[in-house]
């Protein structure tokens, strides 16, 4: 019985984590329709950082620019060409993540380094660790400062007005292209520093982005695009289903369950949770 | 009459060429390599067809292929069996037979699953889909999630599946045994003759009214639905017809490769026959057909070379030519070939 | 439409042409070609390269001692990409078209099974060097690493020793494991332990909470774990942010050698047992040998582990079998084998004729802070290598097919 009760705090960590990968999505996918495959390897350079590091702490913002940084000369060389052809940026941005990965390789070599885990986050409450509660805060600080960007500053205003109505926006005097390239530094950026949270529980190497990448965006697809309290709901979600599929499966069942079970919600609704109410014809 | 002919005089040439240089000019080794790639090619078809043609982008075509091959290696498990189990059955302590297994001891019941049920699979998740409007880039998460997810479920069957480790060490197909080079061959000029038949039959549905609305539901569905059509319904067929496609190349590629494993129908053999499509020109089927042999051939002779750089060559391929030449190879010469002209 | 055709036409038979010119020239007949076909891309290339470099300072240092039968090797590397058919196909070019002597090849089980039926249709030879999960026996596949009575069996006894009754069972989803797992079972049940778990998670699965909270709850004495690859990093950091450590929850693994430490941190697995037939300290004077040589040709940093020391014998299995045979030839080369004896890093290893697989000593060992492994108990002596497992009266009905 305890163990069931325990997978409670288990599923809302798990859920935590992904939200902390897929916070970056909704912002590339979500307000941009960018499908970035290599949202993963973002994740990854923001792993690298905290290696190069041997920082945690210090790692955290570091890793903001870096992957931010990367994001934006993706943005800048590649993407902003494709805007209107997601599905075109989708295979573009593989490319790029294939390129990442054998980059990694190249320079950090194919093992797993190892990313020193900071002393006070070692030991837990309960059944949580500091480690996983660690996580968790981080997701929600994401989650509050993503949200006051967007509906605090006027940065972020112009970026919903964007999201919007893109040619509206243009027309109302909005830089387009400069909302655009913050946009994506943002997004890149909140998935490097996943990336250092995720040193705290899982391997660090080349192929790191490749686990999380699906999920992330099945945790996008769910929340319905562009929608931050979706996201939020479809991460918690997402992780107490998983938590509790594999806790009365296995893991192996428990990733097919989930699968079923989001099919099942898009018939429900299909524009995920939230949907951007629009008049807009494809 | 004459213009017929010239139409049709280059995919006359490329026949003879398959069908009789190949076969004559390469070493069985080589020549096994051109089948493997042929498969592919077929199921790129498919891809020309649902994304050039359909615009909808799947990123699990490799489940559709995946179960075609195995429902054609449960048929050559069970042939080789005799009457037993299957090795892999027996290291994986199952003890009957079980029942799914049953009915593929015959080949033309293996044979027709091998189109059937990927198409069964693709009309279903097609129909449960397109109906609630999923598109675009959700219906291509979708399906990658779906190949992700039929990975981890046929590695965990492992009395079920093989796991892993898939099925292999094939002897005979039909009584031939598939280690003589005559069969490979025979093997070889099957597979040709197929994806020919196919690139023709899929040729001329694209050209019909079918085909017509299909573009038409690509590049503006809604306006087609006002016209009183149900692009569900033409997505649907579309869909499962590429499904069928993967699912008969699966069923060809086990002959002659040899192996189904899961790793070959993951994310990410489903996605390089995307770019195989895309290298190649997605908008005209015979570019996806072209990309998937050339990729296949870079592929092979790549790793030969130098195995690290094939990821970076595949990325830099992928990202120039859908920065520079979103239209492929095709689209390329397609220009150059203009600018000669005029 | 109509401007692709030619094109096509021309592409094909640009590609043939080049498909075709793929033939090389026969081997000199003073150099004898042998083929080493791991993974050099993908997620196995990790491990697989180092086996390949072990490999290569092999066929070095025969080299250096003036060849076999006066004949230099020169040896055909290459990429399996991890990718299973890859395996088979590379295979297939190594022996129809380099025409290599042998193969020296493989990690993944899957790779193994992959190959097994190429090798054994143009009866051409393929030396694995991978702890495995027995149950076979190709008589075209000299198997070097341990197989379940080296390695499984061993560490149930060193549990069984050490007191440990109850085990939880965590492994990756796929067939060592799960084959591992069946024996586990089997010799429990003869043995009066429990077994109070069996999870297996997909290969790369990274998320480990729920399983470590089944674990934790059921609290077994040792926990024994067969999962593979990056798993295991991320089953150990959980696990130890879990409070749990090697005093109070031993976990005692048989795919952990010293290559993989310091991706999981040491920190994390410090204290840990292992099982293998072989650790970079092992002391033997060919293993100071062995280590020395390859420190000095990849690098002071490096560590050399079980599947490496199992793949550097293997080339030296295979030279010494061509020496006594007189020839390359196959079949000749088979003959030969049995009973070839050498004293190896890890010990002495003998080929057992029946099944071509070694006699070898295990060894469990427990990882220190400095990341190597050290050796707390052995089997004494070698052991016979038994595949099949006949000689265990309680695996009988393991389903061994034999």
């Amino acid at each position: 019985m305890s163990a069931f009760v325990n997978q409670l705090p288990i599923g809302l960590s798990i859920g935590a984590v992904l939200l902390l990968i897929a916070l970056g999505l909704t912002f590339t996918f979500g307000q941009m329709g960018v499908i970035n495959m290599a949202h993963g390897e973002f994740i990854m350079a923001g792993a690298y950082t905290a290696f190069l590091l041997q920082n945690f702490v210090l790692a955290l913002p570091a890793a903001f620019l870096v992957a931010g940084v990367m994001g934006l000369i993706l943005e800048r060389a590649a993407i902003r060409h494709f805007y209107g052809r997601p599905l075109d940026t989708l295979l573009l941005t593989w490319g790029v993540s294939l390129v990442l990965q054998q980059l990694a390789r190249d320079l950090f070599g194919a093992p797993n380094v190892q990313v020193p885990a900071p002393s006070w986050l070692s030991g837990g409450v309960g059944i949580l660790p500091y480690n996983r509660l660690f996580i968790m805060a981080l997701a929600i600080a994401g989650v509050v400062a993503v949200w006051l960007y967007l509906n605090r500053t006027g940065l972020g205003r112009r970026t919903q007005a964007v999201v919007q109505n893109r040619r509206l926006a243009a027309t109302s005097g909005i830089d387009t292209g400069r909302v655009d390239m913050l946009t994506f530094f943002i997004g890149s950026g909140l998935a490097g520093v996943a990336g250092v949270a995720l040193t705290l529980i899982g391997p660090v190497g080349p192929t790191l982005g490749t686990y999380y990448i699906v999920d992330a965006f099945l945790v996008v697809v769910a929340g319905g695009l562009g929608q931050l309290r979706g996201a939020v709901l479809a991460a918690i979600g997402l992780g107490l289903l998983n938590s509790y599929a594999e806790f009365w499966s296995d893991a192996s069942l428990a990733k097919v369950i989930v699968f079923a079970v989001l099919i099942a919600f898009l018939q429900i609704r299909p524009q995920g949770l939230f949907a951007l109410r629009s008049r807009v014809l494809t | 009459m004459i213009r017929m002919l010239r139409r049709n005089l280059p995919f006359a040439t490329v026949a003879v060429i398959a069908l009789v240089a190949a076969p004559l000019l390469l070493e069985p080794f080589r020549l096994g390599l051109l089948a493997k790639y042929l498969c592919y090619a077929i199921v790129a078809l498919g891809i020309g067809l649902v994304w050039g043609k359909g615009g909808m982008l799947t990123l699990g075509q490799g489940v559709f292929f995946g179960l075609g091959g195995y429902s054609m290696a449960m048929y050559l498990k069970l042939t080789e069996a005799g009457g037993g189990l299957p090795d892999f059955m027996v290291w994986s302590g199952v003890e009957h037979l079980p029942a799914l297994w049953v009915p593929f001891a015959n080949p033309v019941f293996a044979l027709v699953m091998a189109v059937l049920g990927p198409m069964l699979i693709a009309v279903i998740l097609g129909t449960l889909v397109f109906r609630q409007r999923v598109r675009g880039a959700y219906f291509a998460i979708l399906t990658q999630a779906l190949a992700a997810a039929m990975v981890i479920l046929l590695v965990g069957q492992q009395g079920l599946t093989g796991g892993t480790n898939g099925m292999t060490n094939f002897f005979e197909l039909f009584g031939q045994d598939l280690a003589e080079d005559s069969t490979q061959r025979l093997l070889y000029l099957a597979v040709a003759v197929v994806l020919g038949a196919l690139y023709l039959a899929t040729r001329q549905l694209v050209n019909s009214r079918y085909g017509r609305l299909l573009v038409a539901v690509r590049d503006g569905e809604d306006r087609v639905r006002f016209l009183g059509y149900d692009p569900a319904l033409v997505k649907t067929v579309t869909f499962a017809l590429s499904a069928g496609m993967a699912g008969l190349a699966g069923a060809l590629f086990v002959p002659v490769v040899g192996i189904i494993s899961p790793a070959l129908l993951g994310v990410v053999p489903s996605l390089e026959l995307v770019v195989a499509v895309a290298v190649g020109g997605r908008h005209v089927l015979a570019g996806a057909v072209l990309g998937a042999v050339v990729m296949g051939y870079a592929k092979t002779a790549f790793s030969e070379q130098f195995a690290d750089g094939w990821l970076y060559l595949q990325g830099a391929l992928f990202i120039l030519v859908m920065t520079l030449a979103p239209k492929g190879v095709i689209g390329v010469m397609g220009r150059l070939r203009r600018a000669r002209t005029t | 439409m109509r401007i692709s055709r030619p094109i096509l036409s021309a592409a094909l038979v640009l590609a043939l042409a080049a498909c075709g010119s793929g033939a090389k020239p026969a081997a000199e007949s003073n150099e004898i070609k042998v083929g080493l076909l791991h993974s050099l891309s993908g997620t196995m290339a990790i491990s697989e390269v180092t086996v390949r470099d072990a490999e290569l300072l092999a066929i070095d240092e025969i080299n250096k001692a003036g060849g076999v039968l006066g004949k230099k090797l020169v040896p055909v590397v290459e990429d399996g990409a991890s990718d299973w058919p890859t395996f088979a196909e590379k295979a297939t070019k190594l022996i129809r078209q380099d025409k290599v002597a042998t193969v020296f090849g493989g990690w993944t089980s899957a790779s193994r099974k992959a190959m097994l039926p190429v090798f054994e249709r143009y009866k051409a030879l393929l030396w694995y060097p991978v702890q495995y999960e027995g149950l076979e026996s190709s008589p075209y596949i000299f198997y070097t690493g341990a197989t379940t009575n080296q390695q499984i069996i061993p560490g149930l006894d060193y549990l069984k020793e050490e007191g440990k009754k109850k085990l939880f069972l965590v492994g990756s989803d796929y067939v060592f494991p799960r084959t591992a797992n069946k024996i586990i079972k089997a010799y429990a049940a003869a043995n009066g332990m429990e077994i109070l778990g069996e999870e297996y998670t997909p290969l790369g699965h990274t998320e480990y909470s729920t399983l470590v909270n089944k674990v934790m709850q059921a609290k077994p004495d040792a926990v024994f774990n067969t999962l593979n690859g990056d798993s295991n990093v991320a089953f150990f950091k959980q696990l130890k942010s879990a409070g749990a450590s090697a005093e109070t929850m031993p976990v005692l693994s048989v795919s952990i050698a010293e290559e993989e430490v310091t991706g999981i941190g040491v920190d994390n697995i410090a204290g840990q047992p292992v099982a293998w037939n072989y650790y970079q300290t092992t002391d033997t004077p060919a293993n100071e040998a062995f280590v020395t040589a390859y420190k000095a040709k990849y690098g002071q940093d490096k560590v050399t582990s079980d599947p490496m020391e199992a793949g550097y014998n293997a080339v030296y299995l295979w030279a010494e079998a061509v020496k006594k045979a007189g020839t390359t030839e196959v079949e000749a080369v088979k003959k030969a084998a049995p009973g070839i004896s050498l004293d190896r890093p890890e010990g002495k290893v003998t080929i057992d004729g029946e099944n071509q697989h070694l006699y070898k000593t295990a060894r469990i060992g427990v990882i220190q802070p400095d990341g190597l492994i050290k050796e707390v108990w052995n089997s004494g002596e070698p052991i016979k290598p038994d595949p099949y497992l006949k000689g265990y009266a309680w695996a009988s009905g393991l389903g061994t097919g034999q």
